[in-house]
């Protein structure tokens, strides 16, 4: 049995990025290296207002006094900001009114990853806001949601049309200065999505975004704003494949959610970029600062997340609970393999009163990877009654994997409960024995155990979602699961 | 203000440099060479490193500031030889019998005798005398378990300390008496005392020892305490750690455990009382099947900061690791928890567990707790569990319709919820008198002792009972 188990894990750790392909369109890209010259050229080239240019030269400004986080439990070479495109867009401009326009070769991928718009807009009803290397080309269902209100848009065509909302949100959850990344995301961001939802709407479809990463040495800095004003609902979906690369590629995104009372907002995202070949090779730098804030009473957000690609994973998507019983959530699974490294969690800052938030994490480790849980709880005097149940776990395959779990927990209250629990452990021989006695080999036992550690969190992502989900879970761990 | 310097506006750092530059013969009179090489390199570490702050992540939550204010005195004299030490304290655990070994502003206090052989072979004194009579023994284990690059004080300790106690037991010698360590402050001015102990457990030998931290008059007083402890293969060690300080000592009790293939270790620190106190437990197992709990009980009021951090480093195969420690803080006390379990790749089949469970009384008083997990081997068994709440109000209600006050309700559910602790201690006598201390305590009757933690005012026969009558429950 060992010998099949060894057999299956050296499979898992062998398989190959399914993913790999490149599209070869046309790029318009900036001069490389960063400089405030390269800033007024991203600036320019979106024909931004004034007002944004300043934004970002400030942001800028302030990246230069700041030196990279070295505190999470990750190794790369340094990283060279000089020696990376900051922007680079699909060279059409023109305004697209139907799939026809959109570039074929840019439909071949999208059929590739099996997620055509054409299909989907068919039988899910799901709005694609698809962004290739920044630039959204197509927005579908645009008419319907106009109907409710929901703007959903590109970031820059929001700051063309919606320029007040963008003003008003942009930075109030991450500001341009929160750390190194999110400073330099605000100076260079090329493009992203821009979602509001009106008092009381809630939004009829859920709202999707397609992120590829496609030309090579550029960097990709998009920015999400989720807006969920009094009332509304969203669930909001993000989801990425990367084509293989030798070079190191960075990405550096921020998501901002604003929930006002009684919002409700739902993020999901399937992360699966380039990890890099077998040897440890290329993949994707992803340092993503995603935070929320429930900024009005009884609202919520929840974060669902499932990690399977990326070189360098480094995120933590978190909930500012400031609206008295606001809600946080945070599901996860973090799978590494080869040698990935992945420092992910959650921070839930309780400020408001009778707050609750949950948090589960499930790590799983193969290869020669690192998988770290770190997070933050924190209770502050004034969040009377808050309660948080956090429950990481981590599963080992393999002997030269780790998983490491940090979690922080500050409580200044008396009235507030605060659990935790964390647990590390591998497949036991038991559980292999079970159901190797009941006649489902090693494979098949395997896939089994590890979809229903993570069912937990998976059962939370919506169900088109969770299909693909466990698609990318089943790749990352070819061979023996899926 | 330069990188790794705690502001203060009375620089202690320069103070205790210049004391060691200056008095750097008298302080390593006794020194091996190997011991004088140890201090040479430490002293340059401390200069290196100063005192810890607040941005080490391992001192996160313990701010030093304040307690490094002061002006304080260093090295004090050693105590004449006719001193009686036994006139200065006086220990009266009922039925408690201890050899007791005591300890006057860091010196071994008996002067008149300062290694004393046991017939069973056992060595127990002046860890400076045993520079120069036990060389060989000394220089195998002294520095080789404390890590002076991983904080300051630890490095300061070394570089600094003039004597502590040195015990050595010998291969297959079980210690049937307990043996019970006592460091006593009495000095005219504030005092900063570095105290290093070693302690040697040979093969098959097993120990009882009691460690007690106590103060006589009330000035400010830092106390930087540095044990090594290695214990040999199939070695079993219980230890226990009392502190009842005053509201004005600063208590960094550092031990660091070093365990050969098949040992076991019980380490249970209790803090009843303390100004500022960090525990350090940091416990190394580097043979296999070796074993190792390691307890913990806080119970701090007033302005009072606790701090226990522990290490398990499990660098080899088939070794098993508890923890469990709880605090109640009440308040404006606040308490920090920082437990890091390392799982080293060829530690296969390690089962590591930990656990952490904090009830917060008041609004002023805060928890900082992080359990932390560092694993690299596939094959092994880790959890760890932190809780912060309150009293269960259901438990409280169920035990007020019995007829008992809130107030007693409440003291009865803080004992329970320490009486997980206080029963891991093995010794009897011993256990019915923490027993006895934290329901004292519970009660707000203890805050400091007069002399020892283990010698409060309650007599023999006095027992201490809660004021509730047991028919109505």
């Amino acid at each position: 049995m060992e010998k099949d188990q060894n057999n299956i894990l050296e499979e898992v750790t062998n398989s190959d990025y399914k993913y790999g392909f490149h599209t070869n369109i046309e790029m318009d890209t900036a001069p490389v290296g960063l400089n405030e010259d390269t800033i007024r050229f991203i600036s320019a080239k979106k024909e931004e207002p004034e007002w944004l240019l300043e934004f970002r030269l400030n942001a800028y400004r302030h990246w230069l006094t700041l030196t990279e986080p070295g505190w999470a439990h990750i190794h790369h070479p340094p990283i060279n900001y000089q020696d990376i495109i900051y922007y680079a867009a699909p060279k059409r401009k023109k305004e697209l009114k139907s799939l026809d326009e959109v570039d074929p070769e840019l439909l071949d991928t999208f059929n590739k990853l099996g997620i055509s718009l054409e299909e989907q807009k068919k039988l899910s009803g799901v709005a694609v806001d698809a962004v290739i290397d920044s630039v959204s080309v197509k927005t579908t269902f645009t008419d319907t949601l106009a109907k409710y209100g929901v703007i959903f848009c590109s970031f820059s065509d929001a700051v063309k049309n919606h320029p007040d909302l963008v003003k008003q949100y942009m930075g109030s959850v991450v500001p341009s200065n929160d750390n190194f990344f999110a400073a330099l995301n605000s100076a260079v961001f090329s493009d992203g999505s821009f979602c509001y939802i009106p008092k009381g709407v809630r939004c009829p479809v859920e709202l999707s975004t397609y992120f590829r990463i496609n030309a090579a040495n550029t960097g990709q800095f998009e920015r999400t704003l989720i807006v969920a004003d009094e009332g509304a609902y969203v669930s909001y979906m993000e989801g990425c494949t990367a084509p293989m690369r030798d070079e190191n590629q960075l990405h550096a995104a921020i998501v901002e959610i604003v929930a006002m009372k009684d919002a409700e907002v739902k993020y999901s995202t399937v992360q699966n970029w380039y990890p890099g070949n077998k040897k440890g090779e290329g993949g994707i730098y992803n340092f993503v600062t995603k935070r929320g804030i429930c900024k009005g009473s009884y609202s919520k957000i929840s974060w669902t997340q499932v990690e399977t690609g990326s070189a360098i994973t480094w995120k933590y998507p978190s909930v500012v609970l400031m609206g008295d019983n606001s809600i946080g959530e945070f599901y996860s699974v973090a799978v590494t393999n080869n040698f990935q490294q992945a420092d992910t969690g959650t921070k839930m800052i309780h400020l408001g009163k009778n707050t609750r938030s949950t948090i589960i994490s499930k790590g799983i480790s193969a290869g020669q990877s690192n998988n770290s849980y770190r997070g933050l709880v924190k209770v502050i005097k004034r969040a009377e009654n808050a309660r948080n149940f956090s429950q990481c776990d981590s599963l080992l395959l393999g002997d030269k994997c780790g998983a490491h779990t940090y979690p922080y927990i500050k409580a200044e209250n008396q009235s507030s409960i605060i659990e935790h629990e964390a647990t590390t452990s591998k497949i036991s021989d038991d559980q292999l024995f079970y159901c190797k006695q009941r006649g489902i080999n090693s494979e098949s036992a395997i896939s089994l155990i590890v979809n229903g550690y993570a069912k937990e969190v998976l059962q939370h992502l919506p169900m088109e979602f969770a299909v693909e989900a466990q698609k990318l879970l089943a790749i990352s761990l070819e061979g023996s699961v899926g | 203000m330069e990188a790794g310097i705690v502001a203060t506006t009375y620089n202690l750092k320069e103070y205790l440099q210049g004391v060691i530059i200056a008095r750097k013969h008298e302080i390593g009179l006794n020194d091996t060479p190997v011991v004088a090489q140890k201090r040479a390199d430490a002293f340059e570490l401390f200069c290196r490193m100063g005192f810890p702050h607040a941005a080490l992540e391992k001192w996160r939550g313990t701010d030093l500031s304040r307690a490094l204010n002061y002006e304080y005195q260093a090295l004090p004299e050693q105590p004449s030889a006719d001193i009686d030490i036994e006139k200065i304290f006086k220990c009266d655990v009922p039925h408690f019998e201890t050899l007791l070994v005591s300890q006057l502003n860091g010196w071994y206090a008996d002067r008149n005798n300062l290694l004393q052989v046991y017939p069973n072979g056992m060595i127990i004194g002046s860890l400076a005398a045993a520079f120069r009579k036990y060389p060989e023994l000394v220089n195998a284990h002294y520095g080789k378990y404390a890590d002076d690059k991983a904080d300051g004080l630890t490095a300061l300790n070394t570089a600094m300390s003039q004597d502590g106690i040195f015990i050595y037991i010998p291969d297959n010698v079980t210690v049937e008496q307990n043996i019970q360590t006592v460091n006593i402050t009495d000095f005219k001015q504030n005092l900063f005392l570095n105290t290093r102990n070693l302690v040697i457990l040979g093969e098959n030998s097993h120990l009882r020892l009691v460690q007690c931290d106590d103060s006589i008059n009330h000035d400010v007083t830092f106390i930087n305490s540095v044990t090594e402890v290695k214990i040999g293969r199939n070695a079993t060690l219980d230890h226990y750690k009392m502190q009842n300080k005053d509201d004005h000592t600063t208590l960094i009790n550092s031990m660091f455990f070093h365990q050969d293939e098949g040992s076991s270790l019980s380490t249970n620190a209790i803090s009843l009382n303390g100004g500022l106190i960090r525990n350090l437990s940091h416990v190394t197992m580097s043979g296999s099947h070796s074993n190792a709990e390691v307890y913990g009980l806080y119970l701090m009021d007033r302005y009072q900061h606790v701090d226990n951090q522990v290490f398990i480093n499990h660098a080899a195969p088939e070794c098993e690791s508890r923890e469990l420690f709880k605090g109640v803080l009440d308040d404006h006390a606040s308490g920090v928890f920082n437990g890091h379990i390392k799982v080293h790749r060829d530690a296969q089949k390690t089962n590591a567990f930990q656990t952490n469970k904090n009830i917060l009384l008041s609004d002023k008083a805060t928890i900082d707790t992080k359990p932390f997990l560092e694993i690299y081997a596939d094959d092994v068994k880790c959890s760890h569990g932190a809780t912060i709440g309150q009293l269960d109000p259901e438990a409280l209600f169920y035990i007020r319709s019995r007829g008992i006050s809130e107030a007693n309700a409440k003291i009865l559910l803080m004992y329970a919820f320490a009486a997980d602790v206080i029963n891991k201690i093995s010794i009897p006598e011993l256990r019915q008198r923490m027993d006895d201390m934290v329901k004292k305590r519970l009660r707000g009757e203890l805050s400091q002792c007069e002399q020892c933690v283990l010698n409060c005012s309650t007599h023999e026969h006095q027992k201490v009972d809660f004021k509730i009558d047991l028919s109505k429950i």
